[in-house]
C-alpha cells in the first residue's frame, strides 16, 4: 500500500478514535458526576439520557466568536491549543491496542511516551503568558512548575517498568505481562505487573498523571474558586475546546499508558494468540475506562490541595519513594 | 519646591535599589470566590499577599434610607432581604426593636413561632456555607448534598410563612396572625399548619444524616485539613478587637452568644449549648457551625415539645404609630450580632434605621488577616468568614 | 477492615464511598416540565383579585412598598334604596394592575385588604418573553382566583 495513504487513514482512524473517547469521557464526566451529586445531569439531548449533551456542547462552542484580549500576544495565543492538542493526540501514536493495532511501533515508545506528553507544558506555559491577564499568568506558572515538579515522578514511576520489563517497547511491556510466571496445576499463569511488584510505582504513576492532567485534587492550574479559570480564563470558542478536548484525550491517553504499563495493556489472562488483534482494543478500553472513571471520581469527591503543598508532596515523597522502589526492583531484577 | 526637597529626591532616586515591583492583583467585583461583589485590591509578589484593601459597597441598596420612608410593616419585608440565606433571621431583632418602643409583647406561642423558625433560618444559612465553603477549596460535591438537604429545612418555612427565603413573617406585637383583614369571611389563620410537628421532627432526623455527610465529605477529609488547619488564625483579643461576633467569635474561645447573653425569646426554658473551639482557624471556624446545626436540631426538638397554645398577635392599634423614642436590639444572627438602632419620632415611619449588619463587622478583619496569606489561603479564609455581600454592603 | 491495619488516609476513601452511594440511588429531582412540583396551599405564587369584593380603598397601592399596584376607579351615583332615602355613591373599578416586574411578593397588598379582594395562589408558572407582559391587569388577576387553594388545617 502507498506509505501516505497508509499514513492518512491511520491518521483519521485514530482521530476518530480519540475524539470519540474523549467525547464519551466527556458524557461520563458529565452524567457519573452529576448522579454523585444527587443530580440527573444532561437529559434531553439527543433524546434519551442526554447523551448528544457533549456535541451539543461541542456545536454551541464552534459558534461562538474567537476572542483575543487586545494586549494578547496574538501569535503564541492562538498557537498555545494547538501545541497542547497536539501533544494530547500524540500519545496515542504508540499506545498498542493489539500486536499490530498500533499507530507507531517505536523501540522507545516509553521514551516518546514521556517526552510528547511534558510538552502539554509548553502549551499551558504560552496560553497563561500570552493571555495579558494576571490570573492567567499565575495559573500558567502554576501548570508550569506543578507538571515539571511531576514529571519526575512520573518518569521514575516509569523507569521501575522498564527495568522490570527489559524493555522500552510498549509492545515489549505488554509481552512482558503476558509470560508465564508459574505453572498452578497445569495452568500458566501470567500476571500484571501492577500484582509483580510494581503497586507502588502504580500509585505514583496515577498520582503523577493526575498532576500532569491538572485535575482535582491537583487543580490549581485552573483552580476556578482561586484564579477564576488559570490559564483558560480568556479562552473561548473553538479554542478553548481544544484545550477541553485535549484535556479529555490526555485523560484517556494517560489512563491508556497507565492500562498498558501496569494493567497488562491489550492483554488478558487465557486469551489465546489470534484472538489478540481482535479483543485486545475491548480488553484495553475495559482497562482504560475503569482508570478513567477513577479519575473522574476522585473529581467529583475530593478538594484541591495548595501549590506548595504540592510541590512539596512530590519532592519530599514521591520522588524518594520511587528512587527506593526503583532500587528494590532493580535489586529483585538482578537477584532474580 | 524648595532646593532642600529637591536635593532629599536625587538621594532618593539615587538610592532606589533595584527590585521587582509587586504585581496589584484585582480580585473581584466579579470573581468566582467573593461571593457576589466584593472588590479586593491585592498587593502580591508570587502569591504572597502584601497588602490588601477591601473594596465593598458593589451592592449597596440603600436600606436605612428606604426604611425612612417606609412604615414598619414594609421595612419587616425589607429587612429580611438583607442577609438572604437567613431571612426570618434578619425580621426579629428588628420587631423585637418596635415592639419595645411600642410596648408590646408577643404572647408565647408568637415567641416559640420565632424561635422555631430562627433556628430554622440558622441551620439553613450554615448549611448554605456548608456549600460555600468546600466549594472555595474545589469540592463541588458537598455544595449539591447541601443544597438538596437544605431543601427539608425550606419547605418547612415555606410551609409555615408561605415564602422560603422571605418569609415577612413578624408582625408587631406577635407574628402574623392571618391572611387578609375581612371581618366577613374566609379569614385564614396563619397559626401552624397540620403536621407541622411531625414533619419537623422527621427533618431534625434528616439533619442528623447531614451532619453525618458533612463529616464524611468535609471534615474528615485529609485534604480538606490540610488546607485549613492553622490557616488564617484569629486570637480572641483580635476578635474582639474588630468587632467580630457568632461563630466566628466562638471558633476563638470566646464563649458569646447573644442567645445565653440577652434571653431575647424564650431561649432561658431550652437547654443548649454554646459551641466553641479555641483555635480559630479556618477549620475551626467551620467545625463550630456544624456543632450549632447540631445545636439547633437540639433546640427545635426541645421547641416542638414545649410550644404552648394561644393567641398569635397580641392587640395593636390597625395603624401603628410607634411612639417618640430610640431603641437598639439584637439578636444573633446564623452569622453574628445583628443589630438594629431605631430612632422613632412618633409616628408611622422611622425617623432613622440604623442597621449593625454581621457581615460587615466580620469582613473588618481582612485587612489584617490577609496579609502575608497565599492566594490559596484567602479563598479558604474568606469562605470561613462565611459572609453575605447583601449584609454587607446592605 | 480490621482494626489492626491502619489504612492511609480513610477520610478520603469514606468520601469516595459516600458519593459512589449517592450515584446509585435514585437522585431527588423534580423532572420539571414533565413532572409539576406542588407548592404548600400558603406558598405566595402570584395574587389573585376578586374584583367583586374590591371597594377601591386603594390600601394595598398605598402599603405596598415598592408600589406596584395601579387602581383607578370612579364614583357611581345609586338609587337610594328605599324610595326618599339618601342617595348613595358606589365606588367602581376601572383599573386594577399588579407589576409583577416589580412586586417582591411580601404579601402586604393581601395582608391590608379590609375586604378579603385580595388571595395569594401558589401558582408559579407565568414568566414572560417582554417584562411589560408581566403587568397583570384586572381580567388576569381574576383568572388566577380559581387557582387559590383552601386554607390548610391547623396543627391544634
Amino acid at each position: 500500500m502507498n506509505i501516505w495513504l497508509e499514513l492518512a487513514l491511520t491518521l483519521v482512524v485514530m482521530l476518530v478514535v480519540v475524539l470519540t473517547a474523549s467525547l464519551v469521557t466527556i458524557y461520563v464526566e458529565l452524567k457519573a458526576g452529576s448522579h454523585m451529586q444527587a443530580r440527573i445531569g444532561p437529559y434531553y439531548a439527543g433524546g434519551r439520557w442526554g447523551w448528544a449533551q457533549p456535541l451539543a456542547d461541542g456545536a454551541k462552542f464552534l459558534q461562538k466568536e474567537d476572542l483575543a484580549p487586545a494586549k494578547a500576544d496574538r501569535p503564541v495565543y492562538r498557537l498555545a491549543p494547538f501545541v497542547v492538542m497536539m501533544s494530547a493526540l500524540g500519545i496515542f501514536a504508540v499506545i498498542p491496542l493489539g500486536p499490530d493495532l498500533v499507530g507507531a511501533k517505536l523501540d522507545l515508545g516509553v521514551y516518546f511516551l514521556l517526552a510528547i506528553s511534558s510538552f502539554s507544558a509548553l502549551g499551558v506555559l504560552m496560553a497563561g503568558w500570552s493571555s495579558a491577564n494576571k490570573y492567567s499568568l499565575i495559573g500558567g506558572l502554576r501548570a508550569a512548575a506543578q507538571l515539571i515538579a511531576y514529571e519526575i515522578p512520573l518518569i521514575l514511576a516509569v523507569v521501575a517498568v522498564v527495568i522490570q520489563a527489559g524493555t522500552m517497547s510498549l509492545i515489549g511491556i505488554v509481552d512482558a505481562q503476558q509470560a508465564t510466571l508459574f505453572t498452578l496445576g497445569g495452568i500458566e499463569v501470567a500476571l500484571p505487573f501492577i500484582l509483580t511488584g510494581q503497586l507502588v510505582s502504580f500509585f505514583i504513576f496515577m498520582i503523577a498523571a493526575v498532576a500532569e492532567l491538572s485535575r482535582i485534587p491537583f487543580d490549581m492550574p485552573i483552580a476556578e474558586s482561586e484564579l477564576t479559570m488559570g490559564y483558560l480564563t480568556e479562552y473561548t470558542g473553538i479554542r478553548f475546546t481544544m484545550f477541553f478536548l485535549g484535556e479529555y484525550a490526555t485523560v484517556v491517553g494517560f489512563s491508556a499508558i497507565a492500562a498498558t504499563l501496569y494493567l497488562g495493556g491489550y492483554g488478558a489472562p487465557f486469551l489465546p494468540e489470534s484472538m489478540a488483534n481482535v479483543a485486545g482494543p475491548a480488553i484495553l478500553l475495559l482497562k482504560v475506562s475503569a482508570l478513567v472513571f477513577v479519575i473522574i471520581w476522585i473529581r467529583f469527591t475530593w478538594p484541591r490541595l495548595r501549590e506548595d503543598q504540592l510541590q512539596s508532596m512530590a519532592w519530599r515523597w514521591l520522588i524518594p519513594i520511587s528512587l527506593i522502589n526503583i532500587a528494590v526492583i532493580a535489586v529483585f531484577k538482578v537477584a532474580f | 519646591m524648595t532646593s532642600r526637597q529637591l536635593m532629599h529626591r536625587s538621594e532618593v532616586a539615587v538610592s532606589v535599589e533595584l527590585e521587582t515591583p509587586g504585581m496589584t492583583l484585582n480580585i473581584g467585583p466579579q470573581h468566582p470566590s467573593t461571593h457576589g461583589v466584593l472588590r479586593l485590591v491585592a498587593k502580591i509578589s508570587g502569591e504572597r499577599i502584601h497588602e490588601i484593601e477591601p473594596v465593598i459597597g458593589y451592592m449597596h441598596r440603600g436600606y436605612e434610607k428606604l426604611s425612612e420612608v417606609r412604615t414598619y410593616a414594609q421595612i419587616t419585608a425589607l429587612v429580611n432581604r438583607i442577609d438572604w440565606v437567613a431571612g426570618f433571621a434578619n425580621e426579629v431583632p428588628f420587631i423585637l426593636g418596635v415592639e419595645k418602643l411600642v410596648g408590646v409583647e408577643a404572647p408565647e406561642r408568637a415567641q416559640w413561632i420565632r424561635l422555631i423558625l430562627t433556628e430554622l433560618a440558622r441551620i439553613s444559612s450554615h448549611l448554605v456555607f456548608m456549600c460555600s465553603f468546600p466549594l472555595e477549596l474545589g469540592a463541588s460535591t458537598p455544595l449539591m448534598h447541601m443544597l438538596r438537604d437544605r431543601e427539608h429545612i425550606l419547605e418547612l418555612i415555606e410551609d409555615v410563612t408561605g415564602g422560603r427565603f422571605h418569609p415577612n413573617f413578624n408582625r408587631v406585637g406577635g407574628v402574623k396572625p392571618a391572611y387578609g383583614g375581612g371581618s366577613k369571611t374566609k379569614k385564614q389563620s396563619m397559626d401552624l399548619p397540620a403536621g407541622f410537628f411531625k414533619r419537623t421532627l422527621k427533618a431534625m432526623d434528616l439533619m442528623d444524616q447531614t451532619c453525618e455527610d458533612i463529616d464524611t465529605l468535609v471534615t474528615g477529609n485529609e485534604l480538606v485539613r490540610a488546607r485549613t488547619i492553622g490557616i488564617g488564625v484569629i486570637p480572641a483579643e483580635k476578635a474582639i478587637e474588630y468587632g467580630m461576633s457568632g461563630p466566628n467569635l466562638r471558633a476563638s474561645g470566646v464563649a458569646y452568644d447573644l442567645r445565653k447573653v440577652d434571653n431575647y425569646l424564650p431561649y432561658d426554658q431550652i437547654d443548649f449549648d454554646v459551641v466553641t473551639r479555641t483555635g480559630g482557624d479556618s477549620f475551626d471556624r467551620y467545625l463550630v457551625r456544624v456543632g450549632e446545626i447540631r445545636e439547633s436540631v437540639k433546640i427545635i426538638r426541645q421547641a416542638v415539645d414545649i410550644i404552648p397554645a394561644g393567641p398569635l398577635q397580641a392587640k395593636v392599634p390597625r395603624v401603628l404609630k410607634v411612639p417618640e423614642g430610640q431603641v437598639y436590639s439584637r439578636a444573633e444572627n446564623p452569622k453574628g450580632e445583628f443589630g438594629y438602632y431605631i430612632v422613632s419620632e412618633g409616628g408611622k415611619m422611622p425617623y432613622r434605621l440604623k442597621i449593625r449588619s454581621t457581615s460587615f463587622s466580620n469582613l473588618s478583619i481582612l485587612p489584617w488577616i490577609l496579609v502575608g496569606q497565599l492566594i490559596p489561603d484567602l479563598v479558604a479564609i474568606m469562605g470561613s468568614l462565611d459572609f453575605v455581600l447583601g449584609d454587607v454592603d446592605r | 477492615m480490621s482494626k489492626g491495619i491502619k489504612f492511609p488516609f480513610p477520610g478520603l476513601f469514606k468520601g469516595m464511598a459516600l458519593t459512589f452511594k449517592t450515584m446509585v440511588k435514585k437522585a431527588p429531582v423534580t423532572m420539571y416540565p414533565d413532572v409539576k412540583e406542588i407548592p404548600v396551599p400558603r406558598a405566595r405564587g402570584v395574587i389573585s383579585l376578586d374584583a367583586e369584593a374590591c371597594t377601591v380603598c386603594m390600601l394595598c397601592a398605598r402599603e405596598c412598598p415598592d408600589w406596584c399596584i395601579y387602581i383607578e376607579g370612579h364614583k357611581v351615583e345609586k338609587a337610594p334604596s328605599k324610595p326618599g332615602g339618601r342617595v348613595r355613591t358606589e365606588s367602581i373599578l376601572d383599573r386594577f394592575d399588579i407589576d409583577y416586574g416589580l412586586c417582591m411578593y411580601c404579601g402586604i397588598c393581601v395582608d391590608v385588604c379590609p375586604f378579603d379582594a385580595l388571595f395569594w395562589s401558589p401558582e408559579y408558572e407565568y414568566s414572560e418573553m417582554k417584562i411589560s407582559n408581566l403587568l397583570h391587569n384586572q381580567e388576569r388577576l381574576g383568572e388566577w382566583l380559581k387557582t387559590v387553594p383552601e386554607p390548610p388545617a391547623l396543627e391544634s
